[in-house]
């Protein structure tokens, strides 16, 4: 594709790129360079704040109650992303497979939740976990049954049901997170596998490889710029996730993002939330930068 | 050709349906070892089908395959002996041509120096010997074919199934890798299963070519009986140049028939037709089957032939359309009836082309041997 | 049922396996058991969400006399309304200019620019609250014009997306199509409008319901910037859920999820779903 050098044709480059140059810079660099400044700023007085230049905030930020959280939200979204992996791969590889008349209808299956507002479906969720919820009651008829099975089999019956707490701790952190971000894993692994030469995976069965081998061997390192993608599409917004551990988590399930939020909105102190902040961001860019390694030693690969 | 009887290959009454559409309809055929086999269509036909159900890739809907006297019906591609070579090669683009060509025997579980051994004697036969680290993407389109050939060969497979082999090549490379294959085939003595839609493809390199049309085999024969003697209307329309008229059979005798077309007049032949017939049959002439004179000339070389009685197997036209191929002149000549006659004519000298030229009134003969009846 | 109907399959079609049908089976039953429940629980003759005791459609008629809901479901529309609007404009032309031109700095204004996919939404978030309080953006506006900072933010967050469509759009653009118009006689700018415009069309479409669909789905950048009175629907919900839901919300929520349904069956209409798939 040939470009144009923008001295050749002013005008029309002056059309297009003054309104987007300029909201960026005043509605993006410019917020985020106010929060870089107050990283290193220190709280006088109710409402100002001093560029004062200190590290304070950043060494604050690395104690080890921070850092504990840290890396318990770099946990849980790995945790997130893994499960929504192996829940979703599965998924994908029908998606890619089934026949062209059912092939929108689970795309769409797939799209619609994405498409949901993450509230309601978060909410929804919880109407489902909750103490007297159905999740609940399909775990006690499990137990009973069991208990019944038991008593069949002329052994003790097991205890009463205890409702299991399936709210309000990490558990429900890790559900409602994998709840949320399954699609975007989903959709991304599909468009990888269906660009997917399928007669390579023939080939791969006609030279004698079963199909775990193939998996291995030839779809996984073929598709796996997809997986990549969707790797980070989960990982990225896992990290930074405020809604799902706040409504759903329990005392012991804040993630990072719930503790700048307190900085910012209970705790009063901007300075050191927005040292977290920019913390949080260099996190990210670290894992870009991790992807963008590893794609050079493989750039042949495609 | 080492080419004994034993079919390698077994089809018995093979139908596949894809919902309503039935793409392969209750096709029965042998396939010889060390046969070069030519499953021969248009495209749609179901021939790519067929090779599919072969390697285990389709499931036939009715019927079953035996391989080496064995049924296929359970058996999952991975644990068939024949192997593939695929339309688009599906070389694995993330591994070099050596590791491609010994992935097959990695899963088998040939020891490495075997292993190493083996590849490069595949490599050598293909004539790829020193390209073992090459990455596919740094290949054409023609050494690809050869790694994909490699490795497929290499597994030593009872049967290889080539799917269009040649059809993403350029022309010169085509005509080269068609005696490649053919000579390739002697060398290892494998049964070659290819599918193609090229009638010279096919006409070159097999050994027995079936004809598969609308899913069903239209005829299963040699290259040249295919052409000499097709069986149907579809086959000598398919495989290279026909004039076909449609006529009544007004003489059958053992030795000679004769077939009375409206368009044209009658048509004598020296053999009688075989096979059950009623109504219309169509006799066929190749273009290069009938010979041009000036005006008025061709009646008396009929006569002088004197291998058909007076009256036969003779027309006459005006030249409507030619085009000069260098080799041959290929001409379109208007009957009387109106109907078109392409006639093919060699230039045996440089000044031949000039003999005749458009909007000339010629006359055309065509020997008693020439023609055939088809009944279908 | 055919579904569970077990026949021989050609190696390839991994979806006539029985397990990987039960294992979709169970994915789409986690993603839409949920959702399923709160629906049925709109229609649920009770103040909780806990047991059925029967039909009743009294909480649509409850949440239609909510003027808190109305509020706050008027002011999503609003925002996403201007939000996809001047994001499809700023996006498309970003994405013209990153695609046709070469400058100084391309490499960093186009990084600059993907950066509000990146970057955390509370990390972005948190810099408008301390941009907005910076320069003392007025509260207490007349509504719509209370909506600005909002809207504002929204803008910032959903152009890239555009950018990504249309730009993903431009890159498949066969410059000798434009080449022709003009060879035909058609000017710069008309070979712009007839040649171009209805190639990235499709992308527009796409960009629009994406941008509309994320700025409706925010919450957390709308929870730092919102100031009273200008709650969006998603804040609203949020505030419920932490102090307790009222059955007409349930109602409410029905009805985006049947809105949501609607407009993606219009995209799959427009798209196709392969295609709207492809833009994720």
């Amino acid at each position: 594709m040939a470009e144009q050098d923008w001295k050749q044709q002013k005008r029309p480059f002056a059309a297009v790129s003054t309104l987007p140059l300029l909201w960026t810079l005043l509605f993006f660099l410019l917020p985020m360079g106010f929060v870089w400044f107050y990283s290193f700023g220190r709280n006088a007085g109710l409402t100002e704040i001093d560029i004062v230049g200190t590290l304070d905030n950043y060494k604050r930020a690395t104690e080890w109650l921070y850092l504990g959280i840290f890396l318990k939200s770099l946990a849980v979204a790995a945790l997130v992303t893994l499960i929504c992996l192996i829940v979703g791969f599965p998924v994908a590889m029908a998606i890619t497979f089934v026949s062209e008349k059912w092939r929108p209808w689970l795309l769409l299956g797939i799209m619609l939740p994405f498409w949901t507002n993450l509230l309601i479906r978060t909410y929804a969720l919880m109407i489902v976990l909750g103490q007297q919820g159905y999740a609940n009651q399909g775990l006690e008829a499990l137990w009973s049954g069991a208990s019944w099975l038991k008593t069949l089999i002329g052994l003790q019956p097991l205890s009463t049901w205890e409702p299991a707490p399936l709210l309000y701790n990490n558990f429900a952190v890790v559900l409602g997170l994998v709840y949320v971000h399954l699609p975007f894993m989903v959709l991304p692994l599909y468009s990888a596998l269906d660009r997917l030469d399928k007669s390579l995976i023939e080939a791969s069965l006609d030279l004698g490889a079963g199909h775990f081998r193939t998996l291995m061997k030839i779809i996984v390192p073929l598709a796996a710029p997809g997986i990549i993608a969707g790797v980070m599409i989960t990982l990225i917004p896992a990290l930074g996730a405020y809604l799902t551990p706040d409504l759903m988590g329990g005392t012991d399930s804040q993630m990072i993002a719930n503790v700048i939020e307190r900085q910012f909105k209970r705790a009063n102190d901007w300075p050191f939330g927005a040292a977290l902040s920019f913390l949080l961001i260099y996190a990210m860019f670290i894992l870009i930068a991790m992807q963008g390694l590893r794609k050079k030693p493989g750039g042949d690969a495609r | 050709m080492t080419q004994n009887s034993d079919p390698i290959i077994q089809i018995r009454g093979v139908t596949k349906n894809y919902g309503k559409v039935t793409a392969v309809d209750n096709v029965s055929l042998d396939i010889r070892a060390g046969e070069f086999f030519v499953l021969l269509g248009p495209s749609g036909c179901g021939k790519t089908t067929l090779l599919r159900m072969i390697a285990g890739f389709e499931v036939p809907t009715e019927g079953q395959i035996w391989i080496d006297g064995q049924d296929m019906s359970r058996v999952p591609p991975n644990k068939r002996p024949v192997n593939m070579v695929f339309q688009s090669y599906a070389v694995f683009p993330h591994m070099s041509v050596a590791d491609n060509v010994a992935y097959g025997m990695k899963i088998a579980g040939v020891d490495r120096a075997e292993r190493e051994e083996r590849v490069r004697a595949a490599l050598d036969l293909v004539k790829l010997g020193g390209f073992d680290a090459r990455m596919p993407d740094q290949m054409s389109g023609g050494q690809r074919q050869r790694v994909a050939l490699a490795r497929s060969l290499v597994m030593r497979p009872k049967v290889l199934l080539l799917d269009e082999p040649l059809s993403a090549l350029d022309a010169k490379l085509r005509a080269q890798m068609q005696f490649e294959l053919s000579d390739l085939q002697d060398q290892v003595g494998i049964t070659f299963v290819t599918v193609t839609h090229d009638q010279d493809e096919a006409l070159s390199m097999a050994s027995r070519v079936a004809v598969i049309n609308k899913g069903e085999v239209s005829q299963l024969a040699t290259p040249s009986d295919l052409y000499e003697y097709p069986a149907n209307r579809f086959v000598a329309d398919f495989v290279g140049s026909v004039n076909i008229f449609e006529g009544k059979l007004t003489v059958d005798e053992k030795d000679k028939a004769v077939v009375d077309c409206p368009q044209i007049g009658k048509i004598y032949m020296d053999h009688g037709v075989t096979g059950p017939h009623e109504g219309a049959v169509w006799a066929a002439i190749r273009p290069e089957k009938i010979t041009l004179h000036k005006p008025g000339l061709g009646k008396a070389v009929a006569a002088a032939a004197k291998d058909a009685p007076e009256g036969h197997n003779f027309a006459r036209g005006t030249i409507k359309g030619m085009s000069y191929l260098g080799d041959i002149t290929l001409f379109e000549i208007a009957l009387e009836s109106g109907a078109i006659m392409r006639v093919s004519r060699p230039n045996l000298s440089r000044t031949d082309q000039e003999d005749f030229t458009w909007d000339d009134k010629v006359s055309m003969h065509w020997n008693s041997a020439s023609p055939v009846v088809l009944l279908g | 049922m055919a579904f569970f109907k077990r026949t021989a399959h050609a190696p390839l079609e991994y979806s006539k396996s029985l397990w990987m049908r039960g294992w979709v089976a169970l994915v789409m039953l986690f993603l839409y058991i949920p959702l399923f429940v709160l629906m049925a629980f709109s229609f649920n003759d009770s103040k909780r969400n806990v047991v059925w005791r029967g039909f009743t459609t009294k909480y649509y008629g409850i949440a239609w006399e909510n003027a808190q809901l109305w509020d706050a479901m008027m002011n999503s529309l609003t925002i996403a309304f201007f939000a996809t609007i001047f994001s499809l404009i700023i996006g498309s032309m970003a994405a013209v200019m990153l695609w046709r031109f070469r400058f100084p700095f391309k490499s960093a204004v186009d990084g600059t620019m993907s950066l509000p996919i990146i970057v955390p939404e509370i990390c972005l978030g948190v810099a408008f609250l301390v941009f907005f309080s910076w320069i003392g953006w007025p509260s207490g506006l007349v509504w719509p014009i209370n909506l600005g900072a909002i809207i504002i933010a929204h803008i910032t967050f959903c152009f890239p997306f555009v950018t990504m469509v249309v730009r993903a759009r431009l890159a498949s653009f066969n410059r000798e199509q434009e080449e022709a118009a003009k060879d035909l006689g058609a000017s710069e700018w008309q070979a712009f409008r007839d040649v171009l415009v209805p190639h990235i069309k499709p992308a527009l479409v796409s960009g629009a319901l994406l941008a509309f669909t994320l700025s409706l789905d925010d919450f957390v950048i709308t929870f730092f910037t919102s100031t009273p009175g200008t709650d969006t629907f998603p804040v609203l919900v949020y505030s419920l859920v932490k102090r307790g839901v009222t059955p007409d919300v349930n109602a409410a929520s029905t009805i985006l999820i049947l809105l949501t349904v609607l407009l993606t069956a219009v995209a799959l209409k427009l798209q196709g779903a392969k295609a709207l798939a492809d833009t994720h």
